[in-house]
């Protein structure tokens, strides 16, 4: 009698609540490190979300086809402090307290590897960027889906800049971030440079609230490497930059992940200068309609222009490529509406994988089988810091066929004044 | 040994609280349960070395990242049974306890709190290098696992169920501890150690039964953790934080008492969740928690159990 | 070899900056047989009190040291009437949470005003080369102020009479009581002495490394590690704890992995704890 009247009245709550929800929105949830030592990528990472956000609603919305009409898009964010506890409950509360219809990552793979796990729970779609590691999408997930390119392919264009600048160079230093990211691109480097015949002479991680670099590059200098290269995330990487300024170690390269891809990393000025760093993503980046055509796909979405000059108006800063992550992301999303009509999740899945086309951030298609959702279609470029007319800029010099300047190179010229 | 009524009415409590997310069947509540049942065991346990016994274990937390730990990798690496796992891990996290509380329990005071967090940063800082352990950024499961429990979702009930089950033992287990003669002889050694040496009570052995006693129940907890968020690693499973978190529960509810205990740690957990969701305190939660617990300490400090039965004389039964 | 050279020199360095956060939780637990656990907050404390100083006030990081140690002891003799003075005599459970809420409740305001964000406080004085590799000049300066605020702690203890009492009371209050010392107004001087000290000492690391709210911690753990290697109490022991930490890091880690340095250092505690509870130094 008492378990009918439970029912009953859950019944009927659950009667009124789809009731009352008539849809009228499409609400997209995620975290971001508003505070914590990821706040920097993650900041930008939002706010290229939010850029998204405002120019579909601008235009009233995503047409939906099986609801008839254009439905505006809304966000739903907290701030998960850089922290894994955090993101687990909060994705949580997401889906079963805020009912998001998508989910997009939290920056850094490993908030992501700990939110995948909740969305795969949930069997709710998730779009994963500002998450590189390769692991995360060998774990069986089917809901989960890359932006960026893989960590295996991070590192491996700064080894081969250095065999063609100076073939001679054969000593290389990995110093890396305890970090399923990091360790991910760094494991895939050191392969990568023992197959090509480079000499790691040092392989070493350091823990993620690393601050004093000193044993390590202390440790590095009796080595004598031509080339430093690892790193972690931003904060991690810039003291390492500037540590290894300080120290005036004699490289003839140094490329570092993420730290010197954002563009606050100009902030340690001179110690900024000469740092090579890949990126998934460069304002001078050449994607175009003409480009796809070219490889027989399909260009959606705004031009590199357009987003550029839009962020740059908007934020009132250079757009750098956790930013275009963001906004890519969530034009997936819109993508895969507008081509089922639905915000079914088996259909949208569907749709995405079968995904492939070109956007201003390049080429997006996603694995199948047992790497699901891995990105394979996008591709790194690399940049480096230099100063133009006494300012301090970062300009593509890798792969040549990108590269708007020459590599300055060595490294350690900067020390001979 | 006289008995006394505690039991009736946290039991009946207890089970009411685990029951009513599973009933209504609402996920955010049983989340918020999941939380409750989890402070609640740690806060037990702890008390049986803290409260019992007087012992102030700073670190932990170390023998739940243990447990969590082995049972992690009992699934991870050998497909081992859930069930399975988390008993072995509570049963490895006690008998590590007993060996390394021969040596420590020798520390008196002060100088106790400071080796237990020794203890606890140590192995931490050892399971961020052992890679089979994914060293800094631990394990994740493949995602299949859940297939043998009835896919994910029935996974997270059957962790929910687990954690409700467990915590309903160790507050049986740690009633009956302190109504024993075993009980007594942990309480006089918190009043005089050597005194009670004299007087024939096996010091050296009771408060090394009594540390394996509050490893293992924490241990198969955080086997149980582990397994419901899909991964493990160092910083989350050893947390000191969390280790004073619990210290913070057991006085907060009132030193020594097993009701007490349970109190503390759901008024705790009541509090945090209060303060985490109002807007602008929620960056202030922690000063709050902080200013509640100098409260306590300076004003209140036998906790909310010593403050009812100091007014409420009738209450000593029913709240030890 | 050079690196061995490199290595000792920014060992003895840094280890003086470490000795100096040591020096106060040391003094606090030789006089009041209290462990501080706000030292962390109070090391966070200096680290922001630094950084403001030089962002909002534009001032030397250097300069800013002197009103950073006057701060502290004032909010260290507050801190030690606000959570000790009632319960002085009280188990060290009591002390513990007491400090430990206090710790809470600084770090907690400290989130909400700064964030959990990482802050750095730049320097630019450039370094000095030696051989191969280079030492900054800042990481300099910080040894000899470090060496400098401990010769003046040990003058003070030695050659004043608030010293002298410090001292009497850190070895027997009982007695010091009696000759007249007033023990309330000593044990509040000497928990302001060592939060100052602690303050001083997250400017002077401010000053090297970049920080967050919570960094605190890590220094507090390391100088829990210190104490117990120089010796609980004894303020030379700091010293010598600290250098043989810094030591410890920078050589240890040319030889092994950086990253096993935690594990060997919290092993040392344990085992220095279980086998010469009064520090390497102290008599048993």
């Amino acid at each position: 009698m008492k378990r009918l009247l439970v029912f009953l009245i859950v019944a009927l709550f659950g009667i009124f609540s789809t009731q009352s929800f008539a849809k009228d929105q499409i609400l997209i949830g995620f975290t971001t490190s508003l505070t914590g030592k990821l706040n920097a990528e993650s900041k930008a990472q939002l706010q290229g979300i939010q850029l998204w956000v405002n120019n579909v609603n601008k235009n009233g919305g995503i047409y939906v086809k099986s609801m008839g009409k254009k439905l505006p898009v809304a966000l739903k964010y907290y701030d998960d402090e850089s922290n894994k506890e955090r993101v687990q409950q909060l994705y949580v509360r997401l889906i079963n307290n805020d009912h998001v219809d998508f989910l997009i990552s939290p920056y850094s793979s490993d908030l992501t590897a700990t939110a995948a796990i909740i969305a795969q729970q949930y069997g709710k779609i998730m779009i994963s960027t500002g998450a590189a590691a390769d692991d995360i999408f060998a774990k069986g997930f089917s809901v989960v889906y890359q932006m960026y390119t893989p960590a295996s392919r991070y590192l491996t264009g700064a080894l081969d800049m250095l065999k063609k600048y100076d073939p001679k160079a054969k000593k290389v230093a990995i110093i890396y971030e305890q970090s399923e990211f990091a360790k991910a691109v760094c494991d895939a480097a050191k392969d990568y440079a023992q197959k090509h015949g480079f000499n790691v002479v040092m392989f070493e991680a350091y823990t993620p609230n690393t601050t004093d670099f000193s044993a390590f590059l202390n440790k590095m200098a009796s080595l004598k490497p031509d080339a430093l290269i690892g790193g972690g995330h931003f904060a991690d990487g810039e003291t390492l930059a500037k540590q290894v300024y300080e120290q005036k170690m004699s490289l003839k390269l140094i490329s570092l992940i993420v730290a010197p891809a954002v563009p606050k990393f100009k902030e340690i000025g001179e110690a900024a200068l000469y740092v090579t760093a890949p990126s998934q993503w460069e304002p001078e980046a050449t994607y175009s309609p003409e480009n796809a055509k070219k490889l027989k796909l399909a260009y959606y979405g705004p031009s590199v222009k357009w987003f550029a000059d839009a962020y740059r108006n908007t934020y009132k800063q250079e757009p750098g490529y956790h930013a275009a992550g963001g906004f890519a992301s969530a034009l997936v999303l819109q993508k895969a509406i507008e081509e089922t009509g639905t915000l079914d999740s088996n259909k949208i899945k569907q749709a995405l994988d079968r995904m492939n086309i070109m956007t201003f951030y390049g080429q997006i298609k996603f694995a199948q089988g047992k790497y699901h959702g891995l990105q394979i279609g996008h591709e790194m470029v690399y940049l480096q810091w230099v100063k133009q007319n006494g300012q301090i800029s970062k300009e593509v010099v890798w792969p040549l066929a990108a590269a708007n300047t020459k590599l300055v190179f060595p490294y350690n010229i900067k020390f001979k004044k | 040994m006289q008995k006394g009524y505690t039991l009736f009415w946290l039991l009946p409590a207890l089970i009411a609280l685990v029951i009513y997310p599973i009933v209504t069947n609402n996920v955010m509540l049983r989340e918020t349960v999941f939380l409750i049942l989890l402070s609640i065991t740690l806060s037990i346990s702890l008390n049986i070395i803290l409260g019992f016994t007087g012992y102030v274990s700073f670190g932990h937390i170390v023998y739940y990242g243990i447990g969590a730990y082995f049972a992690f990798y009992l699934m991870y690496a050998y497909k081992v049974s859930l069930i399975v796992s988390i008993v072995l891990g509570g049963l490895v996290s006690a008998a590590i306890a007993f060996v390394l509380g021969q040596a420590v329990l020798s520390l008196r005071g002060a100088i106790f709190a400071i080796a237990t967090i020794g203890v606890n940063e140590a192995v931490k800082s050892l399971i961020n290098n052992i890679s089979i352990l994914g060293g800094a950024m631990g394990l994740y499961f493949d995602f299949s696992i859940y297939d043998n429990y009835g896919g994910a979702l029935k996974a997270i009930w059957l962790s929910y169920y687990l954690m409700g089950t467990l915590t309903i033992l160790s507050v049986i287990a740690a009633y009956y501890i302190k109504k024993s003669k075993f009980g007594l002889g942990l309480f006089s050694i918190r009043e005089d150690q050597d005194a009670s040496a004299v007087l024939g009570i096996k010091t050296k052995l009771y408060k090394s039964l009594a540390y394996a006693t509050s490893a293992f129940f924490p241990a198969i907890a955080g086997g149980i953790f582990a397994f419901k968020a899909g991964n493990i690693e160092p910083s989350g499973a050893f947390n000191l934080v969390k280790s004073i978190e619990m210290i913070v529960m057991v006085m907060l509810g009132g030193y020594g008492s097993v009701a007490g205990s349970a109190l503390g740690a759901l008024f705790y957990e009541k509090i945090k969740s209060i303060l985490l969701v109002m807007p602008y305190v929620k960056d202030l939660h922690l000063a709050v928690s902080g200013l509640i617990l100098l409260i306590i300490v300076q004003f209140a400090p036998s906790g909310i159990v010593g403050f009812l039965t100091k007014y409420f004389k009738n209450l000593r039964k029913v709240l030890e | 070899m050079l690196a061995y050279v490199n290595a000792v020199i920014s060992g003895i360095l840094i280890g003086l900056a470490y000795a100096i956060a040591a020096l106060g939780l040391n003094l606090i637990w030789g006089v009041m047989k209290v462990i501080n656990l706000s030292h962390g907050a109070f090391i966070a404390f200096g680290m922001f009190a630094a950084y403001m100083s030089v962002k909002l006030l534009g001032v030397s990081v250097y300069t800013s040291l002197i009103p950073i140690f006057v701060a502290g002891l004032i909010v260290g003799i507050v801190a030690f009437f606000v959570s000790l003075y009632r319960v002085l005599n009280a188990p060290e459970l009591t002390t513990l949470l007491s400090t430990y809420s206090l710790s809470l409740i600084l770090i907690g305001l400290g989130t909400f005003f700064f964030t959990t964000n990482p802050r750095a406080i730049d320097t630019h004085l450039g370094s000095i080369t030696l051989g191969y590799s280079s030492i900054s000049y800042s990481r300099i300066i910080v040894g000899l102020i470090s060496l400098f605020l401990a010769g003046t702690l040990y003058l003070f203890l030695f050659k004043t009479s608030l010293g002298k009492a410090i001292r009497a009371v850190s070895q027997n209050p009982t007695a010091a009581k009696l000759y007249g010392i007033n023990t309330t107004l000593v044990l509040s001087i000497s928990f302001g002495i060592g939060v100052a000290f602690a303050s001083v000492s997250g400017a002077l690391i401010a000053s090297l490394f970049p920080f967050t709210i919570l960094s605190g911690g890590v220094y507090e753990l390391k100088s829990f590690v210190i104490c117990v290697l120089g010796g609980l109490g004894s303020p030379a022991g700091a010293i010598l704890g600290g250098l043989i930490l810094g030591l410890l890091e920078n050589l240890l880690s040319l030889k092994m992995p950086v990253d096993y340095m935690p594990f060997i250092e919290f092993s040392i505690l344990v085992i220095i704890l279980l086998i010469k509870p009064n520090g390497i130094l102290g008599r048993r």
